[in-house]
């Protein structure tokens, strides 16, 4: 009894004197976390990406000199690779959402009780490593394998001719490992939808293709947004698909700025393209989810 | 987008309906005929294949067998877009993306209208809720978004409107209002309104006419004075109001009086009140509504001395639940104008009754039909 009276008369002290501090202090791991391995990494890197390299000659040796040239120097030298990185992973996205919008409609409206099962196998590749699974495409597109056979069957690709090493391979890989992430907000945002408001636009003289077209497709714009979002953003700094699936031509920002970390050790440079490509990809979004206007929605 | 069905007006005739799922037939062979313009009530309890019925007509659910038609148009197997036919939604399913203006403007954009302001403002006054245009449904209370749903089927025009339930979602004091509004609405705009509803009492605020279902056929179908004060079947006995109903043996007949023995007591039923069918053992269970039995005076038909085991005050009236002496319990309404006050728990009352408000039916029939409907279901 004197315990709660104690509690009671604390918490109404409390509450006279500042707001209950309980909130604040639930804040306190993941704040400490996003400083440790994220802020203080970017103010890091922020710090490299204006250095030069020290007087010493010593390789991996850079010293402050706040040189913002470096930032000039680094996109001149990485143009042609951040553009292809931009527009690949573009591609990925349409062609993921292509693929994931039916996917998850179907799993969502029309799959009854095989609904569970259907989003386990979407889920299903993540058991599996990525490198391996960006490997195994490897297979699937190569000169003996069941893709070019069957094309080289249909006359559509040359006997000559293969898909391996090419952007249409790093298109490919990298639709297919960042298809989960479309398909899963898509399907959210789908199994959302009261299916009676579908029934009312029915009622109200709108058919299928209208009722998809102004109801169902704006009403899935949430997870339209966040699925490209998950798709795009990962996408664009991706270099695993580029360097298994591709060849010398088909290189990304990703592969530049890795090649410059480790193989170059050119830490100001790499620190730069990484902070452009932030840059980019953070315009991108914002102009994009602006336009999308489902901040209402959300 | 213009429908071939657009201009139909007419009766709403049901032939046959029957809806199965697997082996079981939410609608039974269902036949009626819903006069143009009137305000139909579909009555029933959860399962009694009522709102099945509805989304046959609203074309969401297509029948087995039967067929609909509105004047001399077959729309059995129209689809729902090319019907002339609206409906609210038990849970208004308004678009949530869209502004109330849109909402209610959807149907007319989807048949090709371009000019739709005039008809949209004047159907938003009509419900009085002009000033929301502009806001979205979630910003709605859930009166509003009702009759806003209301608004967005009936701009349509349509010959026909179909309310699903449509006021199970509010409280009872908004539910009581919108009832009356509901039906000066269908007044205002002379559409024929069938309405789908668990609640006796909101089906006979409202319809001119209601179809009482059971079991997925209709037990009775007549005004709401015509189903409460000559139900024809036990079901629409106790679902309708409640009933007292006691078994007795048919004696014989005088004049255009029934003699029955109910328990010893002799009880006169007029004979155009007897809606039992005839059987060998001349069984029949008499029916008197709670509100006609009296304990204060004496009336031709009696049963007789109880006890009064229970008493609950309900304000306009006090209900009585009184113990005969073969055991049943009785339920008696007496007004609350003082004179029955003095009575307590325990107290021997005689209950009496004009013969003329005594029914009977069928004495084979199950009792409690119509009663153990558990609104929590529902």
């Amino acid at each position: 009894m004197a315990f709660i009276a104690a509690v009671t008369k604390r918490s109404s002290i409390a509450r006279g004197i500042k707001r209950p501090s309980t909130p604040y202090l639930l804040l306190i791991p993941g704040l400490a976390w996003l400083f440790l391995f994220f802020v203080y990494p970017l103010i890091n890197l922020a710090s490299t990406s204006t250095q030069t390299p020290a007087a010493s000659g010593e390789i991996g040796a850079y010293v402050q000199s706040f040189r913002f040239a470096n930032y000039f120097d680094a996109i001149s030298g990485a143009k042609e690779q951040f553009i292809r990185s931009i527009i690949y992973a573009l591609i990925a996205t349409v062609i993921a959402l292509a693929i994931s919008y039916p996917l998850a409609y179907a799993i969502a409206f029309k799959s009854g009780k095989w609904k569970n099962l259907l989003l386990v196998l979407v889920v299903a590749p993540f058991f599996t490593s990525f490198l391996l699974r960006t490997i195994a495409w490897k297979q699937i597109l190569g000169d003996q394998g069941p893709v070019v056979t069957v094309l080289r069957f249909l006359h559509i690709l040359s006997p000559q001719a293969g898909l391996t090493a090419s952007a249409f391979a790093v298109v490919t890989g990298m639709t297919y490992n960042f298809l989960p992430f479309m398909t899963l907000p898509l399907y959210a945002s789908l199994e959302r939808i009261d299916p009676r408001v579908l029934e009312a636009a029915g009622d109200l003289y709108a058919n299928a293709i209208t009722t998809f077209r102004k109801v169902t497709f704006p009403l899935s714009m949430p997870g339209v947004v966040a699925g490209t979002l998950l798709t795009f953003i990962p996408a664009a700094g991706d270099y695993i698909n580029a360097t298994l699936l591709g060849n010398p031509r088909t290189k990304m920002i990703g592969n530049v700025i890795e090649s410059r970390f480790f193989e170059i050790v050119d830490y100001p440079t790499a620190a730069a393209l990484s902070f452009l490509l932030m840059a980019a990809i953070l315009v991108l979004v914002a102009v994009y989810v602006r336009r999308s206007g489902t901040e209402e929605l959300v | 987008m213009a429908n071939k069905a657009a201009g139909t007006k007419g009766d709403l005739r049901l032939s046959n309906l029957t809806k199965a799922f697997g082996d079981f037939k939410a609608v039974d062979d269902l036949s009626l005929i819903i006069p143009e313009g009137s305000f139909f009530a579909l009555l029933g309890p959860s399962g009694c294949g009522k709102t099945t019925t509805l989304r046959m007509i609203a074309g969401l659910e297509e029948p087995t067998s039967g067929t609909i038609e509105i004047g001399t148009t077959d729309i059995t197997y129209e689809k729902p877009y090319s019907r002339p036919v609206n409906t609210v939604f038990q849970n208004y399913a308004l678009f949530p993306h869209l502004t109330i203006f849109e909402n209610v403007a959807f149907g007319l954009r989807r048949r090709g209208i371009k000019d739709v302001k005039d008809e949209v403002t004047k159907v938003l006054n009509l419900v009085e809720l002009g000033h929301l245009a502009d806001r979205k449904p979630v910003q709605l209370s859930g009166g509003q978004q009702q009759r806003i749903a209301v608004a967005r089927a009936i701009v349509n025009r349509p010959a026909l409107l179909l309310l699903d339930e449509p006021l199970g979602a509010l409280d009872l004091k908004l539910r009581r209002q919108m009832q009356i509004e509901l039906k000066w609405i269908q007044t205002e705009v002379g559409l024929t309104f069938v309405h789908v509803t668990h609640d006796q009492e909101e089906a006979m605020t409202m319809a001119d006419t209601i179809a009482v279902m059971n079991e997925g056929r209709i037990e009775q179908m007549g005004s709401p004075v015509e189903l409460y004060e000559s139900p024809k079947t036990v079901f629409v006995a106790n679902f309708l109001g409640q009933s007292n109903l006691v078994k007795g043996k048919i004696e014989g007949v005088s004049g255009s009086d029934l003699q029955v023995s109910v328990h010893g007591n002799r009880i006169i039923v007029p004979a155009g009140r007897n809606f039992a069918a005839e059987n060998s053992d001349k069984s029949v269970l008499i029916g008197i509504r709670p509100e006609k039995i009296s304990i204060e005076h004496s009336e031709a038909n009696t049963l007789g001395d109880g006890r009064i085991s229970d008493i609950s005050f309900v304000g306009v009236s006090t209900q009585f639940i009184i113990e005969m002496p073969w055991g049943q319990e009785l339920t008696v309404f007496e007004q609350n104008d003082g004179g029955a006050s003095h009575l307590q728990k325990g107290d021997t009352v005689q209950l009496s009754w004009k013969p003329e408000f005594t029914f009977a039916l069928d004495g084979t029939a199950d009792v409690d039909a119509g009663t153990s409907v558990n609104p929590e279901e529902l």
